[in-house]
């Protein structure tokens, strides 16, 4: 029954396909969920790109963000079908593997995008933000405009409790950045510096961020940093501090880059954001898979790294000395969602 | 045998007494049953000061402050709004699993409608408010007319109106600096009222008023008796000249336009309009529910036990948090405390027999 309701729900979201007839290549995308706007500006960038090649495209998702039996039914839909890879955005990162190496194992090319299989290598490739660094770059940020740091009172609103890798990467590279000793890189929350005040976490959404501010306000009232695991969360978090008369006092800063969170930048309710590409992960998945369709060559990762970087730009009004970044309008210009 | 033949016969001598429970046992715990049974709301109230007293010795100011204490009340309220709407389906022994994806609709509606549509404010709140009316009455006809079960109306309804709202959204969010720009009724209920240190949003309020007028409406009205009579036994509510039909979707549609109340109220709280919101309404408001003492099973139960429910999880929620405990316990106690209340529930029921 299970199998069958997963079935049903893999058919009934989009399977569409583009392209001509004369198709070089086929490929699945296949994301999480079909609601968020990062997964839907995904699947814009693989059908622009798809088209543009003349590649067929199959595109799944799951009916939510964790639903992992719809992403599993869609592998074996795209094994069946004999396409020549698969793009992936898993719902869980290790239990997917035993399918990916089933459809390995069939000949298909599987990209891992956005969020890395655990192990990483459990796809042939992975094309992704590097989270770290991402983290990294609003960490420094902050600590430049800040300049003496020992006064900072941080407070972080992450994701939930499972401490998803992309979460934990973020959160880790914000403290790295910013100078704080992380302890264990694989969790957040055993750091012993006393200018964490606390940990709350957002759901990755303006109510949960809201919520989360409300409670780090009430742990700890003098908190003057945010750094939160998206903009949604990021604007909840901005509207609890409004709602105090505290948003002239703290500072917050965020990742991801979707054109609401930019214009936010742009709004002052975000000081910095450090931006993703998620319509580049999906244009050079399809290409990868073209490629490999064509030639059987397998895409290289980024120098230096085990994963192919789409690269990460800081989007701020108020830039500071000695780093990289992208004014509002760059980031408008090439923001998602 | 003596006490009980005397408690029997001075039953029918007042009006009040007509309609309270006498059991056939007597004693303390009989008492208590009675007592129970009488005042459903008085079991959570119960936990609700229990778990206040707990948590205020243990945290002390950082709890027992205004501001924390209306922080609570500020973060129930969205789900309070809901559960109210749950409380009354539920009352006439059914189940809305579409209240948090009318309250989506609903917000949506008003934000597309001012924002995009260009429509003026009270246009678009009024049609956000309609919309949550008509989604309502639907779930109500086919549940009342077609006689379709409630569970499976509501989910069929919950996919649906979730769907609609990612289609007609795109999945974009409206920022809530626009919304303040060119629509800022829609962030009417974030406004608040501080009284040292003590801050209520006119969303809370909204709550209390609610929770005011429902009482009322169920307790003082015709309407609000024929909703228990359905609950608790349609067939004898008939008999009895009740108008079932007309009872059960005019219930559905208040819910659906007390949903839509609350995806307004959403809005106030988290300033922006975005069609991920309120992903675990239904379940949530549920859960305040039962607590709250309702029984699943129809016809006992009052909104103010729902008020209590909603805030011994809010308390929980928070209480733990200030504690520095990993989340997974307020799930923990949240969980023992819904099967606890279904527990009593079903012991005062047999003993109601």
């Amino acid at each position: 029954m299970k199998i069958m309701t997963a079935g049903l729900a893999g058919l009934a979201i989009s399977a569409a396909a583009a392209g001509s007839a004369a198709a070089a290549g086929s490929v699945c995308l296949i994301t999480k969920d079909a609601t968020n706007p990062f997964f839907v500006k995904m699947a814009e960038g693989a059908f622009a790109k798809s088209a543009e090649l003349g590649v067929e495209l199959r595109s799944f998702a799951g009916r939510f963000d964790g639903d992992h039996e719809t992403q599993v039914a869609a592998i074996e839909t795209c094994i069946a079908s004999d396409v020549d890879g698969i793009l992936l955005v898993a719902s869980d990162t290790a239990a997917i593997t035993s399918s990916v190496q089933m459809a390995r194992d069939a000949g298909l090319l599987v990209i891992a995008l956005d969020t890395p299989l655990d192990p990483i290598g459990a796809a042939d490739m992975t094309f992704a933000t590097d989270n770290f660094q991402a983290g990294v770059l609003i960490g420094e940020w902050a600590a430049r405009t800040m300049g003496d740091t020992s006064d900072a009172r941080i407070g972080l609103l992450n994701i939930n409790v499972s401490q998803p890798t992309v979460g934990v990467l973020r959160n880790q590279g914000f403290l790295t950045g910013f100078g704080v000793d992380i302890g264990d890189p694989n969790r957040w929350g055993d750091e012993d510096d006393p200018r964490i005040v606390g940990h709350e976490l957002s759901n990755g959404n303006a109510e949960g961020g809201r919520e989360g501010m409300e409670n780090l306000l009430a742990i700890a009232p003098t908190i003057n940093l945010v750094y939160t695991i998206n903009e949604p969360a990021a604007a909840g978090a901005y509207e609890a501090l409004r709602s105090f008369g505290r948003q002239d006092d703290v500072m917050i800063v965020s990742v991801d880059g979707g054109c609401p969170g930019v214009e936010d930048v742009a709004a002052g309710v975000i000081g910095a954001t450090a931006q993703q590409y998620p319509l580049q992960m999906a244009a050079l998945g399809v290409e990868a898979v073209a490629d490999y369709a064509a030639t059987g060559e397998l895409p290289a990762p980024t120098e230096g790294k085990d994963f192919f970087d789409t690269g990460v730009g800081l989007v701020t009004d108020a830039p500071v000395e000695g780093m990289e970044q992208l004014s509002v309008e760059e980031g408008l210009a090439i923001c998602w969602g | 045998m003596q006490d009980t033949s005397e408690k029997k016969e001075a039953a029918p001598s007042t009006p009040e007494a007509v309609a309270s429970f006498v059991g056939g046992r007597t004693g303390l715990i009989a008492k208590v049953t009675n007592t129970i049974y009488n005042m459903p709301a008085i079991v959570p109230l119960f936990v609700l000061t229990l778990a206040v007293a707990i948590f205020g010795i243990l945290l002390g100011d950082s709890f027992l402050s205004p501001f924390a204490l209306t922080l609570i009340l500020q973060q129930v309220a969205i789900i309070g709004i809901v559960a109210m709407a749950q409380s009354l389906v539920i009352l006439t022994a059914g189940i809305d699993l579409s209240v948090g994806a009318v309250m989506i609709l609903s917000s949506v509606v008003m934000g597309k409608f001012s924002v995009d549509l260009g429509l003026p404010q009270e246009v678009a709140v009024a049609c956000g408010l309609l919309c949550g009316l008509i989604c309502g009455l639907i779930s109500g006809f086919l549940v009342a007319v077609v006689k379709l079960p409630p569970f499976i109306v509501t989910l069929g309804m919950w996919q649906i109106v979730l769907a609609t709202v990612f289609l007609y959204s795109g999945s974009e969010v409206i920022r809530s600096q626009t919304i303040a720009a060119e629509a800022p009724l829609l962030q009417f209920f974030g406004k608040t009222i501080s009284i040292a240190g003590a801050n209520f949003t006119y969303g809370v309020i909204f709550l209390l008023l609610l929770v005011a007028g429902l009482t009322y409406v169920l307790g003082q009205t015709a309407w609000g008796r024929h909703v228990y009579a359905v609950g608790d036994d349609p067939g004898a509510a008939e008999l009895a000249g009740v108008n079932v039909r007309k009872t059960l979707i005019s219930v559905y549609a208040l819910a659906g336009l007390i949903c839509a109340f609350a995806g307004w109220v959403l809005i106030g709280r988290i300033g922006s309009i975005s069609p991920q919101s309120g992903q675990f309404a239904n379940i949530e408001s549920i859960t305040a529910v039962v607590i709250g003492g309702i029984s699943l099973f129809g016809g006992r139960g009052s909104v103010a036990g729902t008020l209590f429910g909603a805030l011994i999880v809010g308390v929980f929620t928070l209480g733990l948090r200030l504690l520095g405990l990993d989340v997974q316990w307020t799930y923990l106690l949240i969980g023992a405390l819904i099967i606890l209340a279904v527990g009593v529930d079903q012991r005062i029921r047999k003993a109601s027999v």
